[in-house]
Formats: C-alpha cells, sequence, structure tokens
C-alpha cells in the first residue's frame, strides 16, 4: 500500500539525514568501511523513494520532474509553506 | 555545481504566527553566526585549503549550512505570514516590515545587516580551522539562547535539531584540524601556513 504523502516525505528526509552524516563522517573517515556500506545501503533506498514519491505526488529534483505534457517542478510546492500553510 | 531538493532537511511546520519569536530567529538567517555566515565562511575557505580531504569537508558543511539557511527562511516566514496589521504594530515588528514588508531579508535580531566582516577567509588552513570551531560554538550559543526564549513545540523541533547539528559540525571540523596537524612535524606543529609557506622541512 502506497504510504501517505508527508509520512513518505518524512521518510525520506530521514533516510537523506542519513546520508549526510555518514558523509561528513567519512570525509574524515575515508577509511571506514562499515560506515561506507551504510551511506550505500542508504543512498540506494533514497533512490528508490525518491523515484516513488516523484510518480505518486511531486519532483523532488528538476530530473525526477519526468516531464512530458505539463512541466512538473515548476508546480511542485514550495518546502518553506510547511503543511499548515 | 549544485542541485537543489525540493525539501527541507527537516521539517518545519508552524501554526500559529509570532512576530516577536520572528524579531529573534531571523539573527541566524543574516547575524553574526547565524547560517548565511556559516555557509559563506566555508564555501569561501575551502578554495585555499592545501588538503583535499579537508576541503571536501568544508564543501559539504557549507552546503548543508545552506540547507539550514532555508530552514531558518522558513521559520521566519511561516512565523510572519497571516500577521494583522495591529500585530504588526504591537509587537514591534513594525521596524522591519517598514523596509522589507514580509520578506525575508539577511540582518541580525539588532537589524544589523549581514556583512562579509562576520566570517573570514585567512588563506591558512591552521587558522580557518580554530574559526570554523569557534563558529560551531557560537552558534549553537545562539540557538540555547533562543531556546530559552522559545516554548512552542513546533518552532523548537527545528531549532533543537539546528543546534544538535552545530555540535556535529564542531566535532568534524576537529577531526580536519587534528588530519591538518598530522601532515605537520615538530619544526611546524602551529607555527606558520602549510599552504602558503614552502620549505624543505615544513611536513608537505
Amino acid at each position: 500500500m502506497m504510504a501517505c504523502k508527508e509520512q513518505m516525505l518524512n521518510d525520506i528526509g530521514t533516510v537523506s539525514f542519513c546520508m549526510v552524516e555518514l558523509m561528513l563522517y567519512l570525509d574524515t573517515h575515508p577509511n571506514d568501511r562499515n560506515a561506507m556500506e551504510y551511506f550505500n545501503h542508504y543512498a540506494h533506498i533514497k533512490d528508490q523513494l525518491s523515484r516513488e514519491f516523484s510518480r505518486e505526488f511531486f519532483p523532488l529534483t528538476a530530473k525526477d520532474s519526468d516531464c512530458n505534457k505539463e512541466w512538473r517542478w515548476g508546480m511542485a510546492p514550495l518546502p518553506w509553506e510547511g503543511v499548515c500553510g | 555545481m549544485w542541485t537543489y531538493e525540493r525539501r527541507l532537511q527537516f521539517p518545519v511546520n508552524i501554526k500559529e504566527p509570532n512576530a516577536q519569536l520572528a524579531q529573534v530567529i531571523i539573527s541566524q538567517f543574516g547575524g553574526p553566526d547565524g547560517e548565511l555566515a556559516a555557509s559563506m565562511r566555508y564555501l569561501s575557505q575551502r578554495f585555499a585549503t592545501p588538503y583535499k580531504e579537508v576541503a571536501g569537508l568544508l564543501t559539504d558543511i557549507g552546503t548543508e549550512e545552506l540547507a539550514h539557511l532555508e530552514m531558518i527562511g522558513a521559520i521566519v516566514h511561516q512565523l510572519t505570514r497571516n500577521l494583522s496589521m495591529e500585530e504588526i504594530g504591537r509587537s514591534g515588528f513594525d521596524k522591519y516590515y517598514v523596509d522589507h514588508t514580509l520578506g525575508i531579508w539577511p540582518q541580525a535580531a539588532g537589524g544589523i545587516p549581514s556583512n562579509a566582516n562576520q566570517f573570514q577567509s585567512k588563506g591558512d588552513i591552521i587558522t580557518d580551522l580554530y574559526e570554523d570551531m569557534a563558529a560551531e560554538q557560537k552558534a549553537r550559543s545562539t540557538y540555547d539562547n533562543i531556546l530559552r526564549l522559545v516554548h512552542e513545540p513546533d518552532v523548537c523541533a527545528p531549532i533543537k535539531f539546528l543546534r544538535a547539528r552545530e555540535i556535529v559540525h564542531f566535532q568534524r571540523f576537529g577531526e580536519a584540524l587534528r588530519m591538518t596537524t598530522d601532515r605537520l612535524d615538530d619544526k611546524n606543529f602551529y607555527a606558520f601556513n602549510p599552504g602558503f609557506d614552502m620549505c624543505e622541512d615544513c611536513g608537505n
């Protein structure tokens, strides 16, 4: 079953955060193979989730916009408006 | 080069506008220890950095600071949208409003505009990394000060996230300083600029 938009965006945020943390850690620990495995693991999940999210809701990056009849990238919601906006 | 992702690094969903809080939090947008200065500091320093791992770290942390700048902009925006003229006058936000309406402009809480003098790019990696570690602590103190003034959970959550990031960045810059000093030797531990002063024995 497809998760709701907020839940899925939250999951993408969580996975992306793991990637940022691991990236900064690996910048100063470039030989930690465990950390690299974690990074690859989360990068793979993020790719999958971002593609799925773009298909169901809106593109998170211009390359995910998959434009055909309309310019979906331009129509995507602005993140600073929040869900209460 | 950068690629934009249309999402915030941490969600910002503020229900009630509060112009008084906005005037305090805007300091982390354009104030002396704010996210704009942080980002420009690291993204400027990296060009003259002699070690590519350290230049890479400055790039990645500088990039994350841009995401933090966007979060602070989102917080101030959500705290000031749908304000009545009466609230604008009563909260003291009128002095900002007269120049910027509800536009987000990089200034400190006291109204001082953002300025490149808020940070340094010294072209000496030892000097720069000490500045970077100090900058992370100064930003952490500012977030602590904000958290003493703010009690609304929907405002506190993103501020607490940003505060925690300052601590992680401080740790990483400490490691970068260690990586830098490991390349030096007993003739130059903190003595002179390893990226500029050339000498046979200085460990370059």
